[in-house]
């Protein structure tokens, strides 16, 4: 009898050669940056800080800049990819379409109305600093909620429905930011608004850190545990249900699960794209379709991905930083090319 | 295991379908286009609930079971099989294991076994690791059949198993599933298929059975002019002794 060849190579190394570029990537994005901190006083300072360790006080400036500013940016750059990257392999599957990514629905766009709002009109001032993360949030959740209801059919929630009605919402949305925008009253509050909307870790402050990385970590646990379920999905709606999903009730659930992902994300870090289009893409070019194996390596490389998509944007024109969805795309693009064609990836067709 | 649909109706669509496949039978039901058929075995693989009827397995009430409970005992091909991202065939074939999985199973020893001999039995064990969107139909068709069993299914519903394969393929697939299918409820076009490869035929005629029986006695010249509107002789297949239907068009018919 010939064997038949049913498994796929082991992730773990893999995963493990991921976990450390990871822990690489951490140092690497603190010690990097206008002030450049070398490598050695980087570890010891966050030694110190998670140990109670004492340091001289003439590097008290240096331990600001690494505890204070630059490792909740890089914690929550590692979320935000990490985030995205898992959001997107599940949008995919739920709406059983390739080309589709966390802002499909037309969440960001909703979320963009409430940030230029903030940016340009100065709603919520009282506030202060994390007026736009929950002007943000808050209209992702409103353009959510529209999304659901007029995408919804007595039958559930039909891909290709969810598919048209975000888009066509977030024309609506994208519409009324950019009408903000150009009715702001001075440049700057344009520019802000601008640079929201491509995207920014700028000003991240511990404060934003628990909230997205406690919502990333639980979506992704959630996202696991129904990893069978997205590759059942993949089959097509009858199908699905012939290997006993409940496909209504299961679609209902992502939806619910991924525009809380994506709102709380885009609210502390701006609707950064690509991240979630490409990083699943570039995940299955590796590992192959099967969710149980995409789900482990795509928040792993999304997170070290995008630590480094921001140092980009801290360094590349320093003292000014640029935009996050201009660098993804940068490095993104001739990276996926380049796999696409070495790999013969089939991409959803033939 | 006997599969049993009893006064099965869809508003509109199907009126009160009632008939059986006993154990180890392959049962065909065939009909006009539209006739109701493919809605018929929607409603026994429960992507539709039937508005009225019930569909029995062994006697037990198959649309009051947990789907995934139904989807241990039953299978299905269906038409939308529609395959979106990379999957390789074995990833397909093992995706019939779910209904036997919780959240965080690991796949057993077992789980790949079953997948390797599914594959053996359709002959597509060489397309193991092979993409399944580079497929020709017929290695697709063979592959999700093997998905098929792969859930160990008491009954398999198959839904035009044959469409869009030549005809090696055509009567590869149905030998394929008179060899190795447990009970089989099959939906086809091909009234000679039908005739050659089924236990027993189920004639439906705008949403009714109008028909039942071994195909020698269902599939009549007058039955055929009568639903289809075609004129037909039978004949006797010179081998297998099947009755075969020739069809001639009404206008060019003297």
């Amino acid at each position: 009898m010939t064997t038949v060849h049913t498994r796929r190579r082991a992730l773990h190394p893999l995963v493990t050669g991921l976990l450390v570029a990871l822990a690489a990537s951490i140092v690497c994005g603190v010690a990097l940056g206008p002030v450049p901190i070398p490598f050695p006083r980087v570890l010891t300072f966050l030694q110190a800080a998670t140990t109670g360790g004492t340091i001289p006080a003439t590097d008290a400036g240096q331990y600001h800049i690494v505890w204070d500013i630059r490792l909740p940016r890089v914690l929550l750059a590692a979320v935000v990819g990490a985030g995205l990257s898992v959001v997107g392999v599940a949008i995919q599957a739920m709406v059983r379409n390739a080309l589709a990514d966390p802002y499909v629905l037309g969440i960001s766009s909703g979320a963009s109305v409430g940030a230029t709002a903030v940016a340009t009109l100065g709603l919520f001032a009282s506030l202060g600093v994390y007026a736009l993360s929950v002007a943000a949030f808050l209209s992702a959740l409103a353009a959510t909620a529209l999304v659901y209801l007029a995408a919804r059919t007595r039958g559930g929630l039909t891909p290709l429905r969810l598919v048209l009605t975000g888009t066509a919402m977030a024309y609506g949305f994208s519409a009324l930011a950019m009408l903000l925008v150009f009715q702001a009253p001075h440049g700057e509050a344009a520019r802000a608004a601008m640079f929201w909307l491509l995207g920014s870790l700028g000003g991240v402050t511990w404060g934003s850190l628990p909230v997205a990385a406690a919502v990333t970590v639980a979506g992704t646990g959630y996202l696991l545990a129904n990893a069978r379920r997205l590759n059942g999905l993949s089959m097509g709606d009858e199908t699905a249900t012939t290997l006993g999903i409940d496909v209504t009730r299961t679609r209902r659930h992502l939806f619910v699960v991924t525009a809380a992902m994506t709102g709380v994300l885009v609210a502390v870090s701006g609707a950064v794209g690509f991240v979630g289009l490409m990083l699943p893409h570039l995940v299955r070019m590796v590992v192959g379709a099967d969710h149980r194996r995409v789900l482990v390596v795509a928040p792993l490389a999304g997170a070290s991905f995008l630590i480094w998509v921001d140092v980009a944007a801290r360094l590349l024109a320093a003292p000014e930083e640029l935009p996050l969805g201009v660098i993804t795309a940068a490095l993104g693009v001739p990276c996926f090319v380049f796999l696409m064609r070495r790999r013969g990836y089939v991409f959803g067709g033939k | 295991m006997e599969l049993g649909l009893d006064g099965v109706s869809v508003d509109g669509i199907v009126h009160d379908v009632t008939l059986s496949a006993a154990s180890g039978q392959v049962v065909g039901i065939v009909g006009p286009n539209g006739s109701g058929k493919s809605t018929t075995l929607r409603c026994v693989y429960r992507a539709l609930r039937p508005s009225g009827g019930a569909v029995l397995l062994d006697g037990q009430d198959l649309l009051a079971m947990p789907l995934k409970e139904s989807a241990r005992r039953l299978a299905a091909l269906t038409q939308d099989s529609h395959v979106e991202f990379d999957f390789t065939v074995a990833e397909v074939v093992a995706m019939g294991r779910l209904p036997h999985k919780g959240a965080f199973d690991r796949d057993t020893d077992r789980d790949h076994d079953l997948v390797a001999r599914s594959l053996r039995q359709v002959d597509a064990e060489h397309l193991a690791g092979r993409t399944f969107l580079t497929l020709s139909g017929g290695e697709r068709q063979r592959v999700l059949i093997a998905r098929a069993l792969v859930q160990e299914p008491d009954v398999l519903v198959l839904d035009e198993p044959t469409n869009h394969l030549d005809i090696r393929h055509q009567l590869d697939v149905l030998a394929l599933v008179r060899r190795v299918g447990p009970t089989v409820l099959t939906v086809l076009h091909d009234l000679n298929l039908a005739a050659a490869y089924c236990d027993r035929v189920h004639v439906l005629d705008g949403g009714r059975v109008v028909a039942g029986g071994a195909p020698a006695d269902v599939l009549t010249p007058d039955l055929v002019l009568a639903v289809f509107g075609v004129r037909a002789h039978l004949v006797v297949h010179p081998t297998s002794g099947a009755p075969q239907l020739l069809f001639g068009h009404p206008e060019v018919s003297p």
